[in-house]
């Protein structure tokens, strides 16, 4: 089989011994849920119950704001008992609809079946999609039926889902094609259909073989789908990187995947979608791997929206020695966490609990000037320049250095051997420098 | 089920196991097997030599940085290697009291002036080395003997001088005159693989540096197996080329450093009025390094106007 991959890159540790062979569980029932209404980039919602209502599983409590934002449901049936602001895993408060569950699970009745896909049209579909909350899943919940509807001068021709699970650890979306194959094919038909092209990819790293193969199983005789095995190397997953490794085209610098005729959504979008579409269920329930050093029985999880990860981490037998980091997300990207009393939310991939040992811990040296961080760079950046620029205030020249292409992966910090905080500097440059170019604008 | 204080920093939570000193200590580890060579044929005289370079070079770092008010960091090797290298370039005839000042200055001036490592333009042993043949001329450029002890020349010298020859199998072993580490092309081309195989160091300078090299020698009528195997080559095509903090980041840079370095020694054996270019090839070429750097930049992805 022929093996797929783009330049540079970075092997970090797989790491995910722990858990790829576990196969999904439901997590048990949480009394009470904590959902937000801002799970997904974009405007948050307006909270559509009140105290005291009774809500279903399924139901709609919180309406989308604008085109760029995606409804909130209900992931259990109950009585809201609060509606205030709540910290959660993006590290700021934000307004959450707390529910106390009845242990029912009583479903609301607009969750019916919406038919089969060939009766839908394009339109029904994105409607759909919407309407059932749905972003993506792979960490960065960017609402999906925006996705779908790139400008026609665009000229979409490809559809690429992202089976890559690049992260570390994380073995969420590896089990998922494992496990329901089906859906994630009918979901990558749904897109295709809605985007009315006829080519799709599945990309999947090849440290997930038996994956590939299951794909490739539940692919066959599907017209147009072809699932295609990649180097496993970090950050394969990131949608520039997947595109080039899928197709070889290149996403222009500052344009989006429809600027190269691509869309790209994760596998378990995918099956999300499917779900939506075959028995009207929105996205109240996500797979969740809860894993690393800390953790006593790491585990992947089906878990409902609004659960704390205190009960998730609970399940897994809690901790193991005296946990030094909790990261919402993988180890490249994920966010640190301040405590464990915040819900699981629609992009909460992963769960991670690191120790010490696999923390490592040290103090930044002066850059030796290796080479290493330019080596890795997925986009060909000058990482220990922008590092420079970035942390002297140096805005244009960082600009010159294209530090706006800068994706943030984190592939320079990881490999510096001097363990300089590259893409931190790097990620507090970039912002900077759009907000000049706000200013400027405005 | 309670936690302690957790750390909460910015991603990526984790980090390869590589760093600044398993670097040093891995090119310390690729120098032993000729500097093991070196004490074998120049015996007490050549363990004395780089026992007092690098315990000159180690002191010189320590009260430097703390005349700078600067964490003592020498524990990174970074000054081991630096008084390791020297001692390997100079002679073995050399007092040691020499040696001291050489690497005095590889430290002082080749290093720590610039804000220490990482800062510094020049491979610091080289600006220790050239301090030395400046200083002293006729202690860096007498050479003995490692059989009988007595003067003789090294093998570039005696080629350019007296057009006699030295055979390969004597200049891969190291059994010839010259300084303490250049001697034996073998057993530094073993230790620069190693460092080539353990990802220390990439090929792109050695290759391009030795590869020049030859394909001048051919091209202007001088042989270039004995152009390789001999002087200085091995030693800082392998360690001191490849000196990351002197040399470009980027592969391209890298392969045109190597094929500038390969150049000027080629240039300066041939033609120069010394037997030796390695030193001043590597010292020039570190000189364009920041220039190289802004030329050679990597393709950057989708670096194509948008439309
Ligand atoms: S500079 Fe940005 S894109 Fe390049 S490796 Fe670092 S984080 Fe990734
Ligand atoms: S990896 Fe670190 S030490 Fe190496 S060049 Fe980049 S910033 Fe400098």
């Amino acid at each position: 089989m022929k093996k797929l991959t783009f330049k540079g890159g970075t092997h970090p540790p797989h790491s995910k011994k722990a858990t790829e062979k576990l196969a999904l569980e439901k997590a048990n029932a949480p009394k009470i849920v904590v959902i937000p209404m801002q799970q997904h980039i974009g405007a948050p919602c307006d909270p559509i119950v009140a105290v005291g209502d009774e809500v279903k599983v399924g139901q709609k409590i919180g309406e989308a704001k604008g085109f760029v934002s995606v409804p909130v449901h209900s992931s259990v049936s109950g009585k809201v008992t609060a509606i205030e602001p709540r910290l959660y895993s993006g590290g700021t408060k934000v307004t959450c609809v707390v529910i106390e569950s009845d242990m029912q699970d009583t479903i609301h009745e607009s969750v019916t079946s919406k038919g089969s896909l060939e009766a839908l049209s394009a339109d029904d579909i994105k409607n759909i999609i919407k309407e059932a909350g749905i972003v993506g899943m792979g960490g960065a919940a960017f609402p999906t039926h925006v996705k779908l509807a790139p400008p026609p001068e665009k000229n979409v021709d490809t559809v690429i889902l992202n089976g890559a699970e690049c992260e570390p650890y994380l073995t969420a979306d590896h089990r998922l094609m494992l496990e329901n194959p089906e859906d994630v094919v009918y979901g990558l038909q749904a897109f295709m259909k809605a985007l009315n092209v006829s080519k799709g990819y599945i990309g999947i790293e090849d440290n997930k073989m038996d994956a590939i193969e299951a794909m490739e199983k539940a692919a066959q005789g599907k017209e147009g789908i072809e699932v295609v095995a990649l180097h496993a190397k970090y950050p394969q997953g990131a949608e520039k990187q997947l595109i080039y490794a899928c197709t070889k085209r290149e996403v222009p610098s500052g344009g989006l995947p429809a600027d190269a005729r691509v869309v790209v959504n994760n596998v378990g979008t995918a099956a999300a979608v499917a779900k939506a579409i075959k028995t009207g269920m929105p996205l109240v329930e996500r797979i969740v791997t809860i894993t690393g050093e800390g953790i006593s029985n790491p585990k992947n999880l089906f878990v409902k929206i609004g659960t704390s990860f205190r009960e998730v981490i609970e399940q897994c037998g809690g901790f193991k020695g005296n946990p030094q980091k909790i990261i919402a997300g993988g180890p490249m990207m994920g966010i640190a966490q301040f405590n464990i009393d915040i819900p699981v939310i629609k992009g909460t991939s992963g769960i991670l609990t690191l120790s010490e040992n696999e923390l490592q811990l040290s103090d930044p040296l002066a850059c030796i000037k290796c080479g290493r961080c330019i080596e890795v760079c997925p986009i060909g950046l000058l990482p220990t320049k922008l590092e420079s620029f970035s942390s002297r205030n140096m805005l244009m020249e960082a600009e010159n250095y294209h530090v706006l292409d800068c994706i943030e992966c984190g592939s320079c910090s990881f490999i510096c051997p001097a363990k300089r905080r590259l893409v931190e500097s790097i990620r507090l440059g970039k912002a900077q420098v759009m907000a000049e170019k706000r200013k400027a604008k405005a | 089920m309670e936690h302690g204080n957790l750390v909460v920093s910015s991603s990526p939570h984790i980090r390869s196991k590589e760093s600044v000193n398993s670097i040093m200590y891995n090119v310390i580890i690729a120098l032993l097997p000729a500097t093991v060579a070196a004490i074998y044929f120049f015996r007490l005289r050549a363990f004395l030599l780089i026992a007092v370079s690098i315990i000159a070079a180690i002191a010189a770092e320590a009260i430097i940085l703390k005349i700078r008010k600067k964490p003592i960091a020498i524990n990174d090797g970074s000054a081991i290697i630096t008084g390791l290298l020297l001692a390997l370039t100079i002679s073995p005839a050399m007092p040691l009291w020499m040696a001291v000042v050489g690497s005095v200055v590889s430290i002082g001036i080749g290093k720590q002036v610039y804000g220490g490592l990482g800062s510094n333009p020049f491979n610091p042993a080289l600006v220790g080395r050239a301090f030395l043949i400046i200083t002293f001329p006729v202690q860096m450029t007498t050479w003995i003997n490692p059989i009988d002890g007595l003067a003789t020349a090294t093998p570039l010298g005696l080629q350019k001088m007296e057009g006699i020859g030295t055979g390969y199998l004597e200049l891969l072993l190291g059994n010839v005159g010259g300084s303490l580490g250049e001697t034996s092309a073998l057993l530094l081309l073993i230790g620069g693989l190693y460092l080539i195989y353990k990802g220390i160091i990439r090929w792109y300078i050695p290759v391009s540096y030795l590869g020049t090299v030859a394909a001048m020698s051919l091209i202007l009528g001088s042989d270039p197996i004995f152009q390789l195997l001999s002087g200085g080559l091995m030693l800082g095509a392998f360690f001191m080329a490849t000196d990351m903090v002197t040399s470009p980041v980027t592969k391209k840079g890298q392969l045109i450093f190597g094929i500038g370095a390969g150049l000027i020694t080629i240039i300066v054996r041939l033609y120069g009025g010394y037997p030796e270019g390695v030193l001043f090839s590597i010292l020039l070429m570190n000189i364009f390094t920041p220039i190289i750097d802004k030329y050679a930049m990597p393709k950057i992805y989708g670096e194509v106007k948008s439309k």
